[in-house]
């Protein structure tokens, strides 16, 4: 079945807690595994728009073995984000944890790999807590209710960047 | 770099919880009294003044100057850059799979120069 091309996310959430992320991409899927999990290759590419570096990015790539990522900004700022390693089978599955932070919402995030004539498609399954905690990082049309949500929160924002 | 870092943490932590989002989004009407900020609550006044203090401490909500009243204010400062994380996950992941595109094309041809060595 090829429903994608390269060059093009797809986004879906077959479900109330999980986001599923899909992108093709022009090469075998051993070389895409050791991009996804390599600590040299890593910080060359998951850093998301402009603006952000990845300074710090340690893995260690057995069962149980922690990740940590620390992100910056060109204005100093910083994020980190870290987890734990599941389940990885090279080069095709890797399940790991991924939280913000102890109070923040872990997430599980399977990645699988599947190639076919010399691209692999990339399939991120990340799976949240809850339907709220999945709708927040979506920033998807929460209803408007007595709690206002952190969607809201999060247009008010924008309206101060202006 | 270290205090950035912590700061923004500070930041995720203060916002993990429903009872402190409620308040930064009634703030985001206008100032308020700790009074005004319990009324929806039911939870006592100190409950609601450590929730305050924990959104304070992560630069969150400012104290205005008046004595009597010090109502809350919001300090957006930090939200910024949380609307950047929560808010922008479609463009972290077009963002950074468009660089792997970019590196994996380097990533093979690297290989084949290592194949015909």
């Amino acid at each position: 079945m090829t429903t994608n091309k390269t060059g093009l996310t797809t986004y879906a959430t077959p479900n109330d807690r999980e986001v599923v992320v899909t992108r093709v991409v022009d090469a075998p899927r051993r070389t895409v595994f050791e991009a996804w999990t390599n600590p040299t290759h890593i910080p060359q590419w998951l850093i998301g728009p402009d603006g952000w570096t990845m300074p710090v990015c340690e893995v260690d790539l057995r069962p149980g073995g922690a990740w940590r990522y620390v992100y910056r900004k060109s204005s100093g700022a910083e994020m980190v984000m870290g987890g734990t390693f599941r389940e990885i089978v090279p080069p095709e599955r890797l399940v790991s944890t991924e939280s913000w932070g102890a109070d923040w919402p872990e997430t599980v995030n399977t990645m699988v790999l599947t190639e076919s004539a010399g691209q692999t498609t990339i399939t991120l399954t990340i799976t949240y807590p809850s339907k709220e905690a999945r709708d927040a990082a979506l920033q998807t049309g929460m209803k408007e209710g007595s709690e206002l949500s952190f969607a809201r929160l999060d247009r008010f924002v924008k309206t101060l960047g202006a | 770099m270290r205090a950035a870092s912590d700061a923004l943490s500070a930041t995720f932590a203060a916002l993990a919880d429903p009872t402190r989002r409620a308040i930064l989004s009634r703030l985001t009407t206008g100032a308020a009294t700790v009074k005004e900020l319990s009324a929806p609550f039911e939870m006592s006044g100190p409950a609601v003044s450590k929730h305050l203090r924990v959104l304070e401490q992560a630069g969150l909500i400012q104290r205005g100057r008046e004595a009597q009243w010090r109502p809350r204010t919001l300090a957006a400062g930090p939200l910024k850059e949380v609307a950047e994380w929560a808010g922008e996950f479609r463009r972290f992941w077009d963002g950074s799979y468009a660089r792997l595109d970019t590196y994996l094309q380097h990533l093979k041809a690297k290989e084949k120069f290592h194949d015909h060595k």
